[in-house]
């Protein structure tokens, strides 16, 4: 389990590195406003796949890289089953992966690489590997510098998965993948992982992630608006896809051949929940949603 | 698995499988996939899966035998059929009648 509890990081005064050499005092100093994330606590369950959505420059990428434990959180903590992931025990690294939104092509065969590098990872499998390249039909073969984005993109995705993590962040994982890759990402995501683990996936693309991740976490500046399961959401919002009125919508937005809507849920009954009418949703009605659900 | 209908997901995999019954794909004491296997071949998140087994389960359509798996229930066709014939009467057919009407088709010349 990850136990997040009123975390807190700021880039600085600047915005850039030079946050790094601010004293712990000053830190403190900064205005709340200078702060990216904030006040931030929840826990991350096993045999989840968290989906973490939030508008550019909510923190989303900061929050990962605070939980493989590339950053150090300047407030509050992160604990992972007793690991303080920024202790960087190699133990507790050999059981996490995080795959960054930018890969770095590597000057070798991407069998190469996976053979060389997954040693690090006490349960990286390369036949998993290369079953899941050509799942994504990807050659092992080719050199990584001579790959498209989208190729190295499937290699990465690829060696993450055969790590065999208990821990895997991905951040915007379906970035430069083609159509057919996009399906075949969220079959493998459930085939390949453990049952045990805890899955993060940032993303902007909810159409690719959607069936697949639940709960949901939706990320604003300083605040977490939502972290609900699909079930609780379905049980308290109503997506309606009729082209009957409803003027008690909380939101409403015209598609093709009518209009959706969402609205409290009185009748108790489930509906599809659409991740993009429930961010707009959410975005739209922040205190209501928050105390709809905080309940 | 195609998902079009407003219905949440986890009922559409429950009407998926309630399909197959009726059709004869699935027979009695019929192993079905695995949650997480099923969760794979459709793309959807295994817990969704396991809501719809409990469904499933909770109505007698399935039945769960532990360490093994899920498996068609001897009686799934009958319960099936009863629950989708009450939702055929309660919920489509008004429906088709309400349509006629707008349309100004006679239920008398149609329905033979």
């Amino acid at each position: 389990m990850i136990q997040i509890k009123e975390l807190g990081f700021t880039y600085g005064e600047t915005g850039g590195l030079g946050s790094i050499s601010l004293s712990k005092e000053k830190k403190h100093m900064l205005p709340a406003e200078k702060y990216v994330l904030r006040n931030i606590t929840m826990d991350l369950e096993e045999g989840r796949i968290y989906g973490l959505l939030g508008e550019n420059g909510v923190g989303k990428t900061t929050m990962l890289t605070l939980l493989c434990g590339l950053k150090k959180p300047q407030l509050g903590s992160i604990n992972i089953d007793g690991h303080d992931p920024y202790k960087r025990e190699p133990s507790f690294l050999s059981d996490q992966y995080y795959l960054s939104d930018e890969v770095a092509p590597m000057n070798m065969k991407a069998i190469d690489y996976a053979r060389n590098y997954g040693k690090f990872w006490e349960r990286f499998d390369i036949e998993k590997f290369t079953e899941i390249m050509q799942v994504l039909e990807t050659d092992p073969e080719q050199k990584m510098t001579k790959m498209s984005f989208g190729q190295l993109k499937k290699t990465y995705i690829s060696f993450a998965l055969a790590c065999s993590t208990k821990y895997l962040f991905m951040d915007e994982p379906t970035n430069g993948l083609d159509i057919p890759s996009k399906a075949q990402f969220r079959k493998a995501v459930t085939k390949y992982t453990r049952e045990d683990s805890v899955i993060l996936i940032s993303t902007h693309q909810v159409r690719d992630l959607e069936n697949i991740i639940d709960p949901i976490i939706i990320l604003d500046r300083q605040d977490i608006l939502l972290n609900a399961t699909v079930e609780e959401i379905a049980e308290k919002l109503y997506f309606d896809y009729s082209n009957e009125k409803a003027d008690d919508a909380l939101y409403s937005e015209m598609i093709p051949g009518g209009s959706i809507k969402v609205c409290l849920n009185q009748s108790g009954e489930e509906s599809k929940v659409n991740l993009e009418a429930l961010f707009n949703t959410v975005h739209q009605n922040k205190e209501l949603i928050k105390g709809i659900f905080n309940k | 698995m195609e998902f079009n209908s407003n219905k949440s997901i986890y009922l559409q995999i429950c009407d998926a499988i309630c399909e197959q019954i009726l059709s004869g794909d699935l027979t009695p004491d019929a192993r079905i996939p695995s949650v997480r296997e099923y969760g794979s071949e459709i793309g959807v998140n295994p817990n969704t899966v396991m809501r719809s087994y409990e469904k499933l389960t909770n109505d007698g359509i399935i039945y769960n035998r532990r360490g093994i798996g899920y498996f068609i229930s001897a009686d799934a066709r009958e319960i099936v059929l009863k629950e989708q014939r009450m939702e055929f009467i309660e919920n489509e057919l008004p429906q088709i009648i309400k349509r006629m009407k707008l349309l100004g088709l006679d239920p008398k010349e149609h329905f033979v």
